[in-house]
């Protein structure tokens, strides 16, 4: 038969000042542990947005990013005419041949100039990517110097402001409207019209090639044959899948550092909480031997200072969560090492996230209070109560 | 002195009891050949001067602490051979405590003190309740059950104790200097109490105690001195001498 939890919990308020501290502690490393988490899990959000079921991303082979890729006119005109890509109303196939750059534009503020990703976009380029939508202004029209700026980027660097003039490429841009991508990577890119950029950035080849397929399905048989074509030195992928790996180097230096910060802070917590349940189990000898007098057993000691322990954990973990979910409000904008360009994203709280905070606190609380507990019980009775 | 008016059997026969301690190197005796029958319903004082051994016997009779040789028989059963578990059990079924210090739990209320040893039950709340309000109100605290032990007087502490001593309804109760930390009119309600206990309930009550005035409650008094017990001492007889 266990003590009644009241004993526990009451014990927790008794000495409000040490559970608020040690619960504080536990708290932090909850806070870091999930916005680490967060940061990760908003990071894939926002690449796997980015890339359309049904549509397929075509690189130079070993390329791995957009920038250092490139697709000649005459294998882009192949890939184009595979009769597994879809046709537009038109009957025109659903493919938009892109021109990918790097520019280096000042931010607004500081002037520090950050590489952004300018992106010129074919014929369907819109079709592809039905999470783009024009939130003001309009879009840019093909075969003019006029480029829309993703929600992320507008404002925030010189020059990306409705209306204003932006220089790159030797050329002199107008911004002419603003769109949302849907927390997509697009959201931190400049778009225009892929010819223009073409001729403006003196490029030969395009950087990717993207198009929808009529059946998804059929993607590994397209796959299949153009890699195997020798004309072609091409990799064909998803694009879900493309952009899925141009988070993973990120996600995983996220997910090292975030784990071994949590792990060296909670050792701390740890550390904190055992003291406390220590002093604890120190403070309450004498009341211990008379709860095994009156026939509580050595378990039901153990259990009430170990959930003592617990709830102390399960309190640290709602302060914690609670103060990353707010965390939810902030946008973070940062370089992706792997196309060494800008990307926005937020931190985004998960079920999964939820649930492994959880285990990571009580696992705490659990190591912290588990020795003090163990104390607890091996008190012999008559010792505990002389401590009176 | 009822012997011979009541030759009931032994509740609890205690049989070349031995019990020492180790402190530093040394190995302390405190108790070397203690031979003792308390009968059911018995009110026995445990009297001797202080470091005597006297709550080291009480430990052992309530089955919290282990004798080094010897047996104490409790309505046949030899409680030194229990399991910890088996022991633990026994007490709570069997023994009631009362303490010098009351030891209460400060985080819970009289109510829930005296509730305690019921959770270690199959009653139900209701039951519970039922068991709890008239345990304080044997003990006159009906008024107090939503106070903490902070909030009541050392007397009144006391009281709860007891009420929390009788309420899983034990044979035997053990109370160690349960006057030790009271004032005069306190002790006297607490005495008072444990008479009734003994007289109305019918408890089988073991008390240690400095106090004479406690020990006159107790039908009959053994005096503890350098680990042997002097026995058949009536408290009267050594009164008046
Ligand atoms: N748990 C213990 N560990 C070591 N020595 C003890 C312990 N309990 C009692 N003693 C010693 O045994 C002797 C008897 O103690 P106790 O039974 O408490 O005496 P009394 O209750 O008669 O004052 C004392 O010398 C005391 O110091
Ligand atoms: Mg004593």
């Amino acid at each position: 038969m266990p003590v009644p939890v009241a004993y526990s919990l009451r014990n927790l308020w008794a000495r409000k000042l040490t559970t608020v501290l040690t619960a504080g502690g536990m708290a932090l490393v909850v806070f870091v542990f999930a916005a680490v988490l967060m940061l990760d899990a908003g990071l894939r959000a926002t690449l796997v947005a980015t890339g359309q079921p049904d549509n397929i991303l075509v690189t130079r082979r070993s390329s791995g990013t957009e920038i250092q890729s490139g697709v000649d006119r005459a294998q882009a005109a192949i890939v184009e005419s595979q009769p597994e890509i879809a046709l537009g109303p038109g009957g025109a196939p659903v493919v938009s041949k892109e021109v990918v750059v790097l520019i280096a534009q000042p931010k607004r503020g500081t002037g520090v100039p950050t590489n952004v990703t300018v992106r010129g976009v074919g014929a369907a380029g819109l079709a592809l990517r039905p999470q783009v939508r024009v939130v003001a202004g309009r879009m840019f029209r093909p075969g003019t110097a006029e480029i829309v700026v993703g929600r992320s980027i507008a404002e925030r660097f010189e020059g990306t402001g409705l209306g204003e003039r932006i220089r790159f490429g030797g050329r002199e841009w107008t911004v002419v409207g603003a769109f949302d991508a849907g927390g997509s990577a697009f959201d931190s890119e400049l778009w225009g019209d892929g010819e223009q950029m073409m001729q403006a950035f003196r490029r030969q080849v395009f950087s990717s090639v993207a198009a929808r397929l009529a059946d998804p399905g059929q993607f590994d048989a397209l796959r299949a044959r153009l890699e195997a074509d020798p004309r072609l030195t091409l990799d064909v992928k998803r694009e879900r899948s493309f952009y899925e790996e141009q988070s993973q180097a990120m996600s995983n230096f996220i997910s090292y550092l975030g784990v071994t910060l949590s792990v060296i802070f909670s050792v701390g917590a740890m550390i904190g909480a055992m003291i406390t349940m220590y002093a604890a189990v120190a403070n309450r000898t004498a009341e211990i031997g008379a709860l095994r007098a009156l026939g509580f057993r050595r378990g039901a000691i153990l259990a009430a200072f170990l959930a003592e322990a617990l709830f102390l954990a399960l309190l640290g973990w709602a302060v914690g969560i609670a103060f990353a979910a707010a965390m939810q409000a902030v946008q973070i904008s940062t370089m992706n090492w792997q196309s060494f360009s800008e990307l926005a994203f937020r931190f985004t709280l998960t079920r999964e996230i939820v649930v492994k905070s959880l285990l990571f606190a009580l696992a705490m609380g659990f190591v912290g209070g588990f020795l003090p507990a163990v104390r607890a019980a091996r008190l012999r009775i008559v010792d505990a109560l002389r401590a009176a | 002195m009822h012997a011979a008016e009541r030759p009931a059997p032994a509740l609890i026969r205690i049989r070349n009891l031995a019990k020492s301690y180790r402190r530093g190197g040394q190995v302390v005796p405190v108790l070397t050949d203690i031979t003792l029958d308390v009968r059911a319903g018995d009110f026995l004082g445990l009297m001797g001067p202080s470091g005597s051994g006297k709550s080291t016997l009480l430990n052992l009779i309530a089955g919290i602490d282990k004798p080094d040789a010897g047996e104490i028989l409790f309505d046949g059963v030899d409680i030194t051979r229990l399991g910890e578990r088996e022991l633990a059990d026994w007490r709570a079924g069997t023994v009631g405590f009362v303490f010098q210090f009351y030891n209460l739990m400060p985080v819970l209320t009289a109510y829930e003190n005296v509730e305690l040893p019921l959770t270690l039950t199959r009653l139900s709340r209701r039951e519970r309740r039922a068991h709890v309000e008239a345990a304080l109100a044997l003990v006159g605290l009906s008024e107090r059950m939503a106070h903490y032990p902070a909030e009541l007087s050392g007397g009144q502490q006391q009281r709860v104790a007891i009420a929390r001593a009788i309420i899983s309804d034990p044979r035997l109760i053990v109370a160690d200097e349960p006057t030790g930390d009271l004032d005069r009119h306190s002790a006297a309600e607490v005495l008072a109490l444990m008479d009734r206990l003994n007289t109305d309930l019918g408890k089988t009550i073991v008390m240690v105690t400095h106090d004479r005035r406690a020990a006159e409650r107790a039908h009959a008094i053994m005096y503890l001195d350098k680990g042997e017990l002097s026995t058949a001492a009536d408290v009267h007889e050594r009164s008046v001498r």
